[in-house]
């Protein structure tokens, strides 16, 4: 059992640290498991299970084991590294476990089958930094992730954690270090991209008798969970980040400063490891009073959020940590003036709040050097949707969008064609091949009508349709609404039903003009960001994929095979054996025909599933 | 200090909202959910003007923008404005096709007809009964229930409030009429709010006239017995 001490110097901090390596014999085999939500989703925690059963009939001195946090090639796994020789072994079952053990552990032999194959080359790769999606990307809030166990404050202190804070408390005055992070040119990573630095500043100049130090992980995107595996994967750095942040805006205490995490009660085993992580916090001396034996006080609460997307907006988010209805109020007078309680509040993202130890030990210059003029530093982005390689990447800002889609991601499943990117989530557009050369940055993707928002970056093919997508994203924001202000309330719910008209094929080309109009009105004067940003993916469908919209309207055809009223699905004689295994699968029994002999489709009865498309062998029915 | 507001150099003190303003210089900008007595709340967003910073446009709603630096300049009547005014009273009167007071303002600004399927509905969400009755009255028997588009206002659970005195201040405030307020047989009735409340008759002409809580209220918050209070105000004189 190692130890679990109150540290209250900095020299006790490093101390500790020292003693914990010098403990730890980095040279036998430790077999690591990715227990992050998608791999425990495949069946991680029974593949830990087992190790954890098998090892106990190997000499324990030769062998170590640990739980990590999200490695991110979600794709692959469940995910099992060995260490030191960082053996990288994907799709792990159960049944595998043994020969693991007995091959790679004992016998220090590869498990072949186990291997990643990049599918260019057909080679079989060893290590995770040398298998392509890593190898583009830049892992530096996610670095740790595979290395420590979430539950252990030691693994997070062993590699350096709370130096920095440690640093900011002995060697730095309240305004050199929000200096620093404003000369690092830290953005916001929540959507917003506001100057970290400036915020901090207008924090710590605010009047007030108390402030707040808060932390967004409401994370609500549909397709994005960079925040979950940061707040599961390696809590801590969220939680020094944020007492860096009270000790500045406080001016060291001299105003008393309280801090709160935003997480949403959907990502349960973040809720808990940031809960484990405060309480080994506290009782390491890291939170609370006189934090590292320095007269400063901060503690952090725990706040789940109540199954709203619109809570992710600040003051939504204030209100609803006060009790009140998560309704968002006009923002003319900041959060950093009057915020949670109508107090000074600083407000940041869980990932800006990740970024900042690593600002402070790695310095400035460091972190300047990576990222683009305006956008420095590295972003976590979730790639998702029709590519090969789906996960979680960590890249420098500045890649384009083709080297993450094809060179990280992949390319398209299946050998389809590229069609667009969604990024930004319902507040962001579609981005077409046209320009996927495009650097992403905070302000590259803006120019084009997205965002690059909080990171999701869904891919789409050939077989998804334009129009479909952002009826799908209006739907999404009319049913979070919160129904306060006419714009949003009223405009998203008529944008919707022209969508509705135009995907059933009941739309005149005038709705088109009507339905752009609508959604200028409803940017400019909603209430807050969730109803001004809502027309962004109807704009940008219509921007880039007019045709596409026309076709829905004069034709009343969907070319992507999407839209359920606009498609038919027949069967063609000439291939069709009648072996009746359509009719099997029809739900509605709208197929008929003699054994033996081509089949039909009532299209009355049809209801357009698909099913007797997806389970035809022939090739004999055709959806048009 | 001094606001330009539509070309019209206007002086105002630090923390006046633009609409306080404009009011005062006899500029019109119209509003639906504002009302003097209670705390903006800006929400149906009618009186939105466009706001020039640093050479920099944005929207604000004039009804709880507080001016807190010198020369700003406000202009209320662009077609930018003007466009999203129509919008608004288009979308609302969707909603609600019947309200005189949005057919009013239909008709000031040109609309002639719905653009959007019409709906059956005499609430614009304002939020003015709510408000007032929290803020003015001190009760709070109102609020809003659900969220998004089936957002509603009415009272906990939709039944009779315990706190509702009957005093009538929603049905003056609401800007559509949607509210009643009738004496029958002794007892108010608040048909919108499922809310009956026994009368007290006035013990000189013995005419019902105001509800029993109502009584008791006014006996709470002035220290003035129940039985100074039960005379109408035709026997009061």
């Amino acid at each position: 059992m190692e130890k679990r001490v109150k540290l209250k110097s900095r020299e006790e901090l490093k101390n500790l640290r020292d003693s914990i390596i010098k403990n730890r014999d980095e040279s036998i085999p430790c077999i690591t498991v990715c227990l992050g939500t998608g791999c425990r989703a495949k069946g991680a925690e029974d593949v830990l299970n087992e190790f954890t059963r098998q090892i106990k009939n190997v000499d324990k001195a030769k062998i170590t084991y640990r739980q990590t946090g999200c490695h991110g090639f979600c794709e692959k796994g469940p995910l099992v590294v060995i260490h030191p020789q960082k053996i990288f072994y994907q799709q792990v079952k159960t049944t595998d476990v043994e020969e693991i053990i007995s091959e790679t552990i004992i016998n220090s032999k590869i498990v072949d089958r186990l291997l990643y194959i990049d599918p260019k080359t057909n080679e079989k790769i060893l290590q995770e930094n040398e298998i392509p999606f890593y190898k583009k990307q830049k892992r530096v809030v996610f670095a740790n992730n595979g290395l420590i166990d979430p539950e252990n404050i030691n693994d997070y202190i062993a590699l350096g954690g709370y130096s920095a804070l440690s640093k900011v408390l002995f060697e730095l005055k309240p305004d050199e270090i929000i200096d620093i992070i404003e000369e690092s040119g830290l953005r916001g990573r929540g959507g917003g991209g506001f100057w970290a630095g400036s915020k901090w500043k207008y924090a710590k100049n605010a009047k007030g008798d108390r402030k707040y130090i808060i932390a967004n992980g409401d994370e609500g995107d549909p397709g994005a969970f960079m925040d979950r595996s940061l707040m599961e994967g390696n809590p801590h750095s969220v939680l020094e980040g944020m007492i860096i942040a009270a000790y500045s805006i406080s001016n060291a205490g001299e105003i008393p400063v309280e801090g709160y995490i935003y997480v949403r009660n959907e990502y349960p085993l973040a809720v808990k490891h940031l809960f484990l992580a405060i309480e080994r916090a506290r009782e390491y001396g890291l939170l609370g009073e006189d934090i590292l034996g320095y007269k400063f006080n901060f503690d952090i609460r725990i706040n789940r959020g109540g199954g709203a997307f619109v809570c992710g907006e600040s003051s939504a988010l204030f209100a609803s940590i006060e009790g009140r209805a998560g309704e968002p109020r006009a923002k003319y007078v900041h959060a950093t003036d009057r915020g949670l309680y109508d107090k000074p509040t600083n407000l940041n993202n869980v990932e800006t709040y990740a970024n900042v130890p690593i600002i402070i030990n790695n310095g400035v210059d460091w972190y300047r050097s990576i990222g683009t003029e305006n956008s420095k530093g590295t972003k976590i982005f979730s790639l998702v949707g029709k590519i090969n390689n789906t996960g979680l990447v960590e890249v420098p800002m500045g890649i384009t969008l083709r080297e993450m889609i094809f060179g990280i991601g992949g390319g398209i499943q299946n050998n389809k064609r590229f069609k667009g990117v969604q990024t930004g989530g319902p507040s962001g557009g579609v981005i077409p091949e046209s320009s996927l050369d495009l650097p992403v940055d905070f302000d590259e993707l803006t120019k084009v009508g997205s965002m690059m928002g909080s990171g999701g970056m869904i891919v789409m093919d050939e077989d998804n349709c334009m129009v479909d997508i952002a009826r799908y994203f209006l739907k999404f924001l009319e049913d979070e609404s919160c129904g306060k202000c006419v714009p949003c309330r009223e405009g998203i719910k008529r944008m919707k039903e022209i969508l509705d008209d135009i995907v059933e094929g009941n739309a005149k080309m005038e709705e088109l003009d009507l339905l752009e109009n609508l959604a200028s009105v409803v940017q400019d004067a909603s209430l807050c960001q969730l109803g001004a940003t809502a027309p962004n993916p109807v704009l940008s469908t219509i921007r880039y994929f007019k045709d596409e919209y026309i076709t829905h309207i004069k034709d009343k055809k969907c070319p992507a095979g999407v839209c359920k009223a606009l498609i038919t699905y027949f069967i063609t004689d000439n291939k069709c054996t009648g072996c009746g295994a359509c009719v099997k699968v029809c739900p509605s029994g709208a197929i008929l025909g003699e054994k033996k002999k081509p089949h039909k489709i009532d299209i009355d009865k049809c209801i357009k599933c698909g099913m007797c498309f997806d389970v035809c062998k022939f090739d004999a029915v055709i959806k048009e | 200090m001094e606001i330009n507001i539509d070309g019209k150099e206007c002086s105002t003190k630090i923390g006046e909202t633009i609409l306080q303003v404009a009011e005062r210089n006899y500029i019109d900008i119209p509003t639906l959910c504002h009302n003097d007595s209670i705390k903006p709340y800006g929400v149906c967003r009618l009186c939105v003007v466009e706001l020039e910073e640093r050479g920099r446009t944005r929207i604000v709603t004039s009804c709880n923008y507080e001016i807190l630096k010198d020369n700003l300049i406000v202009r209320a009547d662009t077609e930018r404005i003007i466009n999203i005014r129509k919008m608004i009273i288009e979308l609302l009167l969707a909603r609600c096709p019947e309200v005189e007071s949005l057919k009013r303002l239909a008709e000031e600004y040109g609309i002639e007809k719905i653009t959007f399927k019409p709906e059956n509905d005499d609430c614009i969400l304002c939020g003015l009964c709510v408000r007032a009755c929290s803020e003015v009255v001190g009760r709070s028997a109102l609020g809003f229930s659900y969220r998004g588009t089936t957002r509603e206002v009415g009272t906990p659970f939709f039944e009779q409030s315990s706190s509702c005195i009957g005093c009538g201040t929603c049905v003056q405030i609401c800007p559509t009429h949607c509210i009643t307020m009738e004496d029958k047989d002794g007892k108010r009735i608040l048909k919108k709010w499922n809310t009956e409340l026994e009368l007290v008759k006035c013990k000189i002409c013995g005419n019902y006239f105001v509800p029993d809580v109502q009584l008791n209220y006014i006996t709470e918050i002035t220290g003035i017995e129940k039985e100074k209070l039960n005379l109408c105000l035709d026997c009061r004189r």
